[in-house]
């Protein structure tokens, strides 16, 4: 994955600082933590259906290769293709020689994660063709040369103004145009159905894969999935390998927890469940509408390295946003901080364990270890311990900095030996309260400024418990 | 009192021991207003959660070793009067310490007579009015690791219903962090000093003059943050309060 030479910190400085993205993020994590909040206090077996469905992910992480195996079956029984990729390249090469040879021109694609894990845009733009976003906030963020900022609203960053600007400079838009949101998303809408009837292929990601049936859903609020996944006469969905579940009433489970865990909704607008290309008899169609040809890639990508180690709960993520929403830094930096594909709790945790600690190790860090992300996730993953986890691993990997590796190991030795311990406390006592006004410090030095950047530090008391409880009782 | 408690270990936690002794006394006086003895390990330190945290899990289990023979000297029910290190040795000790041969066990044991201080008075002695008495208006903030470590969902908050003259105000955002996370707060203090600011609003909004909590390393970062803004809210550990009498 392509790495910026602008450093985490350098991201989140920018990020506190743009005052239109604070609002904005301050706006939708509300909404959505809300409407979170609602939705699953509305269903009484809320709980009993987080532990069902946590339970369907474990079993079928615990036994992803025959799960594969079937659906592989199971789709070709139903008409499909399926092509296995282990790496991006390899899923890329595959998509691109899909398009080719059908000489394929233009390319619609809804929403899919795995091919922001990819670039396939760029691939397919390299091989001539015409790649258009059709989920209305990855249009905007194409439009705008940006990347997505949140699993499922990946122009959270972006305000109606904002939008409106770039569909003045992007789209001619006219001030009508511009009048409300409801005229923009018109003016969008008009400009991408005509994207689609143009469109030889749709590339589509998969939020579920069903095993015994080779289908695969997709739930949307646009409809835009089911344009691109019925109206061109090709169409690839990728699919990250992870995202099987073993049956159609499992699926029925994830969908119950997946748009109320997002958004708060119910369900959401659409849900497709999507069973093969359109039917034939003898070479003749039987259905009024879908593709001449469905193709599957399954793409690894580094997951069989997460399913091999201490990370593989993560991968019984359902990518709902909960965490993301949930998340107190995530609240303050948004998803451009992160710099990945995936962000937030979840994606400190997927991205190290996609492409490595270095250089993706601050990612772990940037956590309070509050908990809240393992409080919302609708399959429990217990993401804090897997940030702990990659912690300890930055550290035997010595990606931590020298004052911090020679503090602790002096902390430790201190901590161990009662004598020191409190001898050490003492000596910092009192010369604290030499030079602390009025029983606090307004700035500390080294890297302890930090804490003093942003609020007083407390000198310590004068005599410890300890102390007085040796005084006072030991007597 | 339904139990047949008499005794019990005080793990004062290193941020009370050095920074807060009065709130480490207040939680002796009310245990042994309570007709507890109190005992207390002198050669207790740190339990060791800043390195775990930091990742650095080998300078952690020698802590963690260290505090767990401590705590041996005898089989009296622990109280620590913080969720953040009644987490640690209640939760991640166990963790820490499951493939050692000689501290998988101690680590248990230790863990399974291990209370935050709360959670003590409330669901082991099942005690909620210590008749006490304060006066103002309190916003109660809810430590992360105790609330969704320990689950301090509902205990601290019966225990401060009791105290005569206190009005409870609703503090926005209760159950959201502060930001401090322990080294989190000087390494990415740019992130922390940004949550610390919502709290703190939050706080400021809540109408309250008072904010209470389990957790000192919380409260003394709220604190902190309070007295650099100029204000004069109050920030009191709950021992503080329920000691009043």
């Amino acid at each position: 994955m392509a790495v910026s030479n602008v450093t985490f910190y350098e991201r989140v400085e920018e990020a506190l600082h743009d005052r239109q993205l604070q609002t904005a993020l301050d706006i939708s994590t509300t909404r959505f933590t809300t409407g979170r909040q609602n939705a699953l206090a509305a269903l009484p077996e809320a709980e009993a259906l987080r532990d069902h469905a946590r339970r369907i992910r474990a079993h079928t992480i615990a036994h992803l290769d025959r799960y594969l195996a079937q659906f592989a079956d199971s789709v070709e029984r139903v008409g499909g293709q399926v092509h296995w990729a282990e790496t991006a390249a390899e899923a890329n090469q595959i998509v691109a020689e899909l398009a080719l040879s059908r000489n394929v021109k233009n390319v619609v694609k809804s929403k899919s994660m795995v091919s922001e894990e990819l670039h396939l845009n760029q691939t397919l733009e390299a091989n001539g063709m015409k790649v258009v976003e059709t989920d209305l906030g990855e249009y905007i963020a194409q439009l705008a040369g940006e990347k997505p900022s949140h699993i499922i609203a990946p122009v959270i960053h972006k305000t109606r103004q904002d939008v409106a600007d770039l569909f003045r400079r992007k789209l001619q838009a006219t001030d009508a145009d511009l009048a409300d949101v409801p005229h923009m998303t018109a003016l969008a809408r008009r400009v991408l159905r005509s994207e689609f009837l143009q469109a030889d292929m749709g590339i589509s990601g998969a939020n579920f894969a069903v095993a015994e049936t080779g289908s695969i859903c997709l739930v949307t609020n646009e409809g835009n999935g089911r344009l691109t996944t019925t109206t061109p006469r090709l169409h690839v969905a990728l699919l990250g390998m992870e995202r099987l579940v073993p049956t159609l009433e499992d699926l029925g489970v994830m969908l119950q927890i997946l748009a109320r865990s997002a958004t708060g909704q119910k369900t959401s607008v659409y849900t497709n469940i999507i069973t093969g290309p359109r039917r034939t008899t003898a070479g003749q169609p039987i259905e009024p509408d879908g593709p001449d040809e469905l193709h599957i890639v399954i793409i690894d990508n580094g997951r069989s390295q997460i399913l091999g180690s201490e990370l593989a709960e993560i991968l019984y993520c359902i990518r709902c946003g909960a965490c993301l929403n949930a998340c107190p830094v995530y609240q303050q930096i948004g998803g451009h901080a992160y710099n990945s594909v995936y962000q937030g709790p979840v994606g400190s945790v997927v991205t190290p364990g996609l492409y490595g600690l270095d250089p993706w190790h601050e990612l772990p860090q940037a956590s309070t270890l509050c908990g809240a992300c393992r409080e919302v996730c609708p399959v429990r993953i217990n993401i804090p311990r897997m940030l702990l986890k990659l912690r300890s691993e930055t550290a035997e990997a010595g990606l931590n900095p020298d004052w911090l590796k020679r503090g602790l190991r002096l902390y430790r030795q201190t901590v161990v030996r009662p004598g020191w311990y409190h001898l050490g406390g003492q000596l910092t006592s009192w010369l604290s309260r030499k030079i602390a006004d009025n029983g606090w410090f307004k700035k500390l030095p080294g890297p302890l400024s930090g804490w003093t950047d942003h609020r007083d530090f407390l000198a310590p008391a004068k005599k410890s418990f300890s102390q007085r409880w040796r005084e006072e009782r030991e007597q | 009192m339904t139990t047949d408690i008499k005794t019990v270990q005080l793990f004062v936690t290193c941020l009370i021991d050095k920074f807060f002794p009065e709130t480490g006394l207040a939680v002796v006086d009310i245990l042994e207003a309570l007709g507890l003895t109190v005992e207390f390990p002198l050669a207790q330190t740190c339990c060791g959660q800043p390195a775990f945290n930091a990742g650095f899990w080998d300078d952690a289990r020698a802590m963690a070793r260290y505090t767990i023979d401590v705590l041996a000297q005898s089989d009296a029910p622990i109280i620590i009067p913080s969720g953040s290190c009644g987490d640690m040795i209640i939760h991640h000790y166990v963790d820490l310490l499951a493939n050692d041969p000689h501290y998988a066990a101690p680590a248990q044991a230790v863990s399974t007579r291990t209370y935050e201080f709360t959670q003590f008075l409330v669901d082991v002695l099942g005690v909620t009015d210590l008749h006490s008495t304060a006066t103002g208006c309190v916003a109660y903030h809810a430590s992360c690791h105790g609330l969704r470590g320990l689950g301090l969902k509902t205990q601290p908050h019966r225990l401060l219903k009791q105290v005569a003259g206190l009005e409870p105000k609703e503090l926005p955002g209760s159950e959201e962090c502060c930001g401090f996370g322990g080294l989190f707060a000087v390494k990415m203090s740019q992130i922390s000093g940004a949550i610390l600011q919502r709290k703190l609003d939050n706080i400021e909004a809540s109408g309250a003059d008072m904010v209470v909590g389990t957790d000192v390393s919380c409260l003394m970062h709220i604190a902190g943050g309070l007295r650099r803004r100029g204000s004069a809210i109050n920030v009191k550990h709950i021992a503080d309060i329920l000691r009043e009498r």
